[in-house]
């Protein structure tokens, strides 16, 4: 093992690139199943449309100033992790973890509206257990929310490495990952404002 | 304090019943025994360097070979309980309760955690040999699914000494899978069960895709991939567009049950005909999931041994993948019977009857295969010929089910349970059997006996028709299934005890395979060639059992059975010899990652089926350590010198 350092470079390198074009072909593959995984959320949610078992109506509670708010923010953060390609592909850092953090902070606030938007519909009275349709906006909205979350973890652990490691084949395939994964929850997120928020005040 | 422990142990562990104090003691003394064992000869290193941190496709192919061989013993015993029960009108030796639990743990094992594993075990054994590559597209990733399947399959094994087994059948349909019904930990132990073994399988599905598109050998297109390898692409993209589908379905499920969630319940706007329909679509590409390798299986098995080039090889490739596209538009013939309109049932029985034919093609072109062959009626070839029968006569039954009208006579009757567990056993069991036989001297060295085998063949096959033709006419006769007993003036007695003496006969079957196996492992016939069938395809290539690293030099494929072709060239003396250039083998470093964060996710699923939130968020948190970690780690593989590589060539025989 200790003989890594040995060998030609240049085979080497050539060898590292191709696996991380594996492991992005191979995320392009792990997206495909989280959009089915939302489509069948979404298609749950068509299905409790209208199971509101005598609770309130998502057309009484959603407070739509707040949600396009929270629209306006992740798509903003989604041109932003675009930035912060573009700043990879030049090859600079400082700016690249510079506009991971812009992102990060943008994803932070759409999480905290998010949350301040569940509290406000509970204390109206609309939870999890009120009817099929709560139960169906939740879980849809939620794993949204969950996703981005994760992202934001995910994010933190690549501006460490860049400090550390600076731009490398390994990080460069985790950020072009990183950017897919973002640029995904934004698509959905505009499907979830639609069919959600928009049809559902309609 | 000690009437609360005391009330609290005797809800926790299972009490009160002979099996499971059985069971108590069996797993105690095993346990006590395993660690015995590895501490006295000093093991425990071995275990952990060699096993549980491997990321060997090879290795994790054998892990996965031995789960799914103890979990088919654990859904054979179970199988027997039944039909023991069954066996005489008026048995109480189950209650009803102990009843519905078995068939639930039996049918659930039997898909999940035997024919699941299983498959993957073959995918792991062969798929990169065959495709002539180093290793899987995510070695690290692979290890982690097997670690997920393996502390699922624990998870829902423990529920039958603590907490009480799940008892709603296996696919756990509500209103009975909901608190009012199923209160208690049985169904979030089948929820959690499944969802982190699930989780790992559609990591694996992505896995093998990436393998099979990127990781050929230079040269082979994939016009000219073995169809095994084919048949593990369709069965990979039917798994990830069928397994986020379940991934939700058992969280809904979970959200009903533990958040008071109204997705599948009976008040609160809920619809249990929901989870009908996602629950099979799943379900229904999953009977294709496991069945499509099968195919797979055979394609080689009859080409190798009638020593011909696979008849109609396109043609196979199309059925193959029509069988993944068409697979999910039939889920709605497992419930014909509840009420929906004329013309969706009628879309759905015509979807389902299309199926057949890609099926029947495949048929006709092993036929032709075999037809004017030389044909040798070794192990793997025997149970593929008994396959055939078998699997026609399923798939016609299967046909007499779609036919929607009959269906109304057909439907929860006998003759379902023996149509589907003759296109399950007759067609994944068997075609599983037929691949460990064929592919075992490539991962172990040696063959496994014939003659232990062949009784172990019959023993399976007269067994098999004895068990479950009788099924059929109880079908017709009125029985339903999921019965747990009945009286003599049904007149079912004889027909039923018939098919008991033929579940046995199948046990003795497997137990000739164990002794086939613990037998061969001692004096199986050596397998010095590595090629000891007469192969066709690159696996055959290398030496047996293959070396860590598979392929000392990558080979450069020309013909679609590259193999047969330099063995033929080599024959007429027309084989041009190229130079091998060895050159430093570049590898994945081993990790111990995959196991503990497993046992992590076992923490979370352990801690939601007692309601114990702290446990589950202590899990959670143990599994977002682990993902961290591995994504701080960057010294994740290393190189095997050209020396190494020499020196193992040599010793299993090989100059290069
Ligand atoms: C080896 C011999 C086997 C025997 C004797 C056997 C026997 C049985 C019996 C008696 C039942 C219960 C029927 C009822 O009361 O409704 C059953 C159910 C079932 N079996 Fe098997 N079985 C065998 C192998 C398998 C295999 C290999 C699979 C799958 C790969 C399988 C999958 C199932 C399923 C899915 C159910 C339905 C469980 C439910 O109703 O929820 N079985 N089997
Ligand atoms: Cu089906």
């Amino acid at each position: 093992m200790a003989q890594h350092h040995d060998h030609g470079h240049g085979h080497d390198h050539d060898h590292h690139e191709e696996h991380e074009q594996l492991k992005v072909l191979g995320f392009w593959i792990f997206v495909v199943t989280d959009c089915v995984l939302f489509g069948t959320l979404f298609a749950t949610y068509a299905v409790m449309m209208n199971s509101f078992a005598g609770g309130p109506t998502g057309q009484e509670l959603f407070q739509l100033p707040g949600v396009i708010a929270s629209t306006f923010i992740l798509l903003t953060s989604s041109f932003t992790s675009g930035l912060a390609v573009l700043a990879m592909n030049k090859g600079n850092v400082k700016q690249l973890i510079a506009w991971l953090a812009v992102t990060g902070l943008l994803g932070l606030s759409f999480v905290v509206l998010e949350v301040t938007e569940f509290m406000h519909l509970i204390s109206e009275g609309a939870t999890m257990g009120t009817s099929g349709y709560w139960s169906a906006f939740y879980t849809l909205v939620g794993t949204h929310g969950l996703h981005v979350t994760l992202g934001l973890f995910w994010m933190t652990a690549l501006i460490f490495q860049l400090k550390r490691r600076g731009i490398t084949a390994v990080t460069r395939r985790k950020i072009t990952n990183l950017s897919l994964y973002w640029h995904f929850l934004d698509v959905v997120w505009i499907f979830l404002f639609t069919v959600v928020y928009l049809m559902g005040v309609m | 304090m000690w009437e609360n422990i005391k009330d609290f142990a005797s809800t926790f562990f299972v009490t009160g019943d002979p099996l499971i104090y059985g069971a108590d003691v069996s797993i105690v003394l095993s346990m006590v025994a395993i660690v015995f064992v590895l501490t006295k000869y000093k093991k425990w290193g071995w275990l952990w360097r060699e096993w549980l941190t491997t990321v060997d496709h090879k290795r994790i192919g054998i892990m996965y070979l031995i789960a799914s061989l103890l979990m088919l013993f654990r859904g054979g015993v179970d199988a027997l309980l039944m039909r023991l029960q069954l066996a005489f009108p008026n048995v109480e030796f189950l209650n009803s309760d102990h009843y519905n639990a078995i068939f639930t743990t039996h049918g659930t094992i039997m898909i999940l955690f035997m024919a699941m594993p299983m498959m993957f075990a073959l995918f792991n054994m062969v798929v990169p040999l065959q495709l002539g590559a180093r290793d899987v597209a995510y070695p690290f990733l692979n290890a982690l699914s097997f670690w997920l399947f393996m502390l699922g399959a624990m998870l829902f094994n423990i529920s039958f000494v603590i907490g009480g087994s799940p008892d709603a059948g296996w696919l756990s349909y509500p209103p009975l899978s909901q608190n009012e019904f199923s209160p208690g930990p049985g169904q979030n132990f089948y929820i959690w069960g499944i969802q982190i073994s699930g989780i790992g399988s559609l990591a694996t599905g992505i896995n093998f895709i990436v393998t099979i598109l990127k990781m050929r050998a230079p040269g082979m297109k994939l016009s000219k991939m073995p169809l095994f390898s084919w048949s593990v692409l369709s069965s990979c993209i039917m798994i990830i567009f069928a397994f986020p589908i379940l991934t939700v379905t058992l969280a809904l499920l979970f959200l009903d049950r533990f958040a008071g969630a109204h997705f599948f319940t009976m008040d609160g706007g809920g619809n249990p005909m929901m989870y009908l329909n996602l629950i099979w679509m799943w379900g229904h590409p999953e009977v294709y999931i496991v069945v499509v390798p099968a195919f797979g299986i055979f394609s080689e098995i009859v080409a190798t041994f009638s020593r011909k080039k696979i008849f109609g090889y396109k043609s196979m490739v199309w059925a193959m993948m029509i069988i993944a596209v068409v697979s999910f538009f039939t889920w709605a013939h497992h419930f014909f019977t509840m009420g929906t309109s004329a013309s969706v049932i009628a879309f759905f029985a015509i979807s389902t009857m299309i199926v057949g034919i890609p099926t029947g093609v495949k048929v006709f072109n092993w036929l032709f295969t075999m037809y004017r062959g030389r044909i040798s009626f070794k192990q793997p070839m025997l149970w593929t010929i008994a396959f055939i029968p078998c699997f026609v006569i399923g798939g016609a039954t299967g046909v007499m089910l779609a036919v929607a009208p009959a269906d109304y006579q057909y439907h929860n009757s006998y003759f379902l349970v023996a149509h589907f567990h003759q296109v399950l056993i007759g067609g994944v069991v068997f075609g599983y059997l037929a691949g460990i036989y064929y592919w075992w001297p490539k991962l172990f060295g040696f063959k496994l006996d014939e003659k232990l085998g062949k009784w172990g063949f019959w023993f399976w096959n007269i067994g098999f028709y004895v068990c479950f033709m009788p099924q059929y006419a109880l079908g017709f006769m009125g029985m339903t299934r999921r019965y747990y007993t009945y009286g003599w003036d049904r007149g079912w007695a004889d027909m039923n005890l018939v098919s008991t003496v033929g579940a046995f006969m199948m046990g003795i079957g497997f137990i000739f395979q164990v002794w086939q196996i613990a037998y061969s492992i001692k004096n199986g016939e050596r397998d010095t060639t590595g090629d000891p069938w007469n192969g066709r395809t690159l696996e055959w290539s290398i030496p047996s059992p293959a070396p860590f690293y598979n392929f000392a030099v990558v080979p450069q494929v020309k013909e679609m059975d590259d193999w047969w072709a330099t063995k033929e060239a080599k024959a007429n003396g027309t084989y041009k010899e190229e130079p091998a250039k060895l050159e430093p083998i570049h590898m994945p470093k081993n990790s111990g990652i995959p196991f503990i964060m497993a046992n992590f996710w076992f923490l979370v699923g352990f801690g939601f089926t007692f309601g114990w939130v702290w446990m589950a968020v202590i899990g959670f948190i143990g599994v977002f350590a682990c993902m961290w970690a591995r994504s701080f780690q960057y010294d994740t593989d290393y190189y095997v010198p050209v020396e190494e590589v020499r020196r193992t060539e040599a010793s299993l025989g090989r100059v290069v």
